[in-house]
């Protein structure tokens, strides 16, 4: 049942809703709950499919459903319908909100119905897609401060990658933070890029939620492959490749790949002349996890980022 | 004065990216001023391109002490106002998330390390900010509540009011923060508008500089009368809030007295122009903020009294 979770009213003859679509099987179901939510960010479209994966293989099979899924395809419906990141007309990153204040502007009473609708959710998934400028490895990342919890959640997921990162004040206004620190288990999947769709991602994060569901008793058993992900708990092992100079960047190896020390993983380019500024080079072996999309790129641009360790692609 | 290249990124597309200062006196450190960080913060820097025209001035005359060291840039940010955006044109980053800065990470981080490198060490910091909602305000000095905040200081500008506001976690990377982190007395000073240039405001921000000046020894001789101010937290303020979304039309201006009951503002359906609300005053106070865009969103603060 489609549902609206938060509603105001815009200035011209519009209201703006958050809705979810909750399934439950007939007889009620045992009352476990998993929340999948995603389009926080309003350029980010590759939950969009899962969601519909998700959505499709219940309404297949409404008889494995044991206990209660709320997709929330949309929390931010007006940047997703108008290609903006945040929330438009506000130039605000939605996602450094949370947890809001009731009484508060428009965003904050927003973020505030978000937090309250998923309470009590036995497990949350807030699915990002990187940015238009990168591209990444189906991931899983975890603040430290949650990892007993979420690590041995994040194994099931079916990512290709765990990433147990640092502390940060400032991530302390996400959703899944503010989610975390209530209780609810929050897993935040980073994978694909920005305004485009990766079909494979969305059918191997979404056989991860199943799995998920399973473990949580919402599914029934079937069988299901997960992959064993990579996880990293050490912040030298994360390399970053930022662009030395302003120019074209063209990208030369794919994302999940293996790269050895000193292989080359892209080039800059000016397109006036007709050189190669820099020749862009792994620093040490390891997993190409992220790589620049967007070809544009000004002096610091983040080109790639590598997991320096030795793994099996 | 000398003018002097702060940071610079070297471009493909478009000239290079500079950020130029401008030098009065050398020796103590002792005063940095910085104008707009943000391509919309008009009022900023012009304020600020006036205080050097000022400052200028005030050299030739002899009037400004040559042992203490002033550094003014009018803007850490010239290629968003150019194309009349507010934050970085390539990847939307704002400069003030980005403090102290990383010399090794993106654009905007290494903007805020490659400018906070040759801004940390002077004794008072001062810089113009713009506030995340449109509107006008009291002109005021804020500053943040980290325990190293200097108030008794901050009262030498003279400007009517002093506000004590208390960080949020995304307030730990701006540069008024980290000025203070680093030991710096670091003010942000508020004139009342941003898109708009108002010549009233800045020249009240300039003669309140000055001020701030003389009481640090900079100026030579008083150009100004001391004022007195008046401190309060951001939490003492009064939110006045529509419930409903349209046209906001406003009854009254920033600075205004207003007392309880008092008709504040209208809303009025947006296609059949009908009020649909009246917002009035909850308490006696003085209209601090001010919405100033035609629209209005159900449940943001429109108007923020101080009581
Ligand atoms: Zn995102």
């Amino acid at each position: 049942m489609i549902t609206s979770i938060a509603s105001v009213p815009l200035p011209v003859d519009e209201t703006l809703e958050i809705k979810k679509n909750r399934f439950v099987p007939e007889d009620g179901g045992n009352g476990r709950r998993i929340s999948i939510v995603t389009g926080i960010h309003g350029d980010e479209l590759e939950g969009q499919l899962v969601c519909y994966e998700v959505a499709r293989k219940i309404r297949e099979n409404p008889q494995k459903l044991l206990g209660t899924v709320d997709l929330y395809p949309a929390l931010n419906p007006l940047g997703i319908d108008s290609i903006t990141r945040g929330i438009p007309g506000f130039d605000l990153d939605m996602n450094r909100i949370f947890p809001g204040v009731p009484d508060g502007a428009m965003t904050e009473y927003l973020a505030t119905r978000i937090v309250k609708d998923l309470v009590g959710s036995d497990l949350c998934l807030d699915i990002h897609a990187s940015n238009i400028y990168l591209t990444e490895l189906p991931q899983i990342r975890i603040n430290e401060l949650h990892k007993e919890t979420l690590v041995p959640l994040a194994k099931e997921a079916n990512v290709d990658f765990v990433w147990v990162h640092g502390a940060n004040t400032v991530l302390e206004s996400t959703l899944a933070h503010s989610m975390n620190s209530l209780g609810v288990p929050t897993l935040v999947a980073e994978m694909g890029v920005g305004m485009r769709l990766t079909p494979e991602y969305a059918k191997q994060l979404t056989d991860g939620i199943f799995r998920l569901m399973q473990r949580l008793h919402i599914w029934e058993k079937e069988e299901i492959q997960v992959k064993e992900p990579i996880i990293s708990e050490n912040p030298d092992e994360i390399c970053y490749m930022n662009a030395p100079v302003s120019g074209l960047f063209l990208k030369k190896k794919k994302h999940g790949v293996i790269v050895e020390k000193g292989e080359e993983i892209g080039a800059i380019l000016n397109p006036y002349t007709g050189e190669i500024m820099e020749s862009i080079t792994a620093p040490s072996k390891g997993l190409l996890f992220t790589i620049r999309e967007y070809p544009v790129v000004d002096e610091g641009s983040l080109l790639a980022r590598i997991l320096k360790r030795e793994v099996e692609a | 004065m000398e003018k002097e290249l702060i940071y610079k990124i070297p471009s493909i597309y478009r000239d290079d990216f500079r950020i130029h200062g401008y030098r009065f006196g050398s020796g103590e450190k002792t005063l940095c001023i910085i104008g707009s960080m943000r391509g919309n913060e008009y009022q900023q820097i012009y304020t600020c391109s006036q205080l050097v025209k000022t400052l200028k001035k005030l050299e030739q005359e002899g009037k400004l002490c040559e042992e203490k060291e002033v550094l003014v840039i009018p803007s850490l940010n010239p290629c968003s106002m150019n194309i009349e955006k507010r934050f970085w044109p390539t990847d939307n980053t704002d400069i003030n998330r980005m403090f102290p800065g990383y010399t090794l990470g993106e654009t905007t981080q290494r903007i805020a390390a490659g400018v906070f490198e040759k801004i940390s060490a002077y004794k008072n910091g001062i810089q113009f900010p713009s506030f995340y909602m449109p509107g006008k305000f009291c002109p005021h000095v804020r500053m943040m509540k980290t325990g190293y905040e200097n108030v008794e200081k901050a009262r030498q500008f003279g400007l009517p009011y002093i506000v004590l506001k208390v960080p949020k976690p995304y307030d730990t990377t701006t540069l008024n923060y980290n000025w203070q982190v680093w030991e710096t007395d670091a003010f942000s000073l508020y004139g009342t508008s941003t898109e708009q240039l108002d010549e009233e405001s800045a020249q009240e921000i300039i003669r309140c500089i000055l001020r701030f000046m003389e009481g640090n020894g900079i100026l030579k001789e008083e150009v100004t009368t001391p004022l007195e101010s008046k401190v309060f937290s951001d939490r003492e303020m009064v939110s006045v809030r529509p419930h409903k979304s349209g046209i906001y039309k406003s009854m009254v201006s920033v600075q205004e007295r207003v007392i309880k009951g008092q008709l504040l503002a209208y809303i009025l359906d947006a296609c059949e122009g009908e009020i649909i609300e009246e917002l009035r005053a909850p308490v006696d106070g003085v209209v601090f903020f001010e919405h100033d865009k035609p629209l209005v969103y159900a449940n943001t603060a429109v108007i923020k009294l101080l009581p």
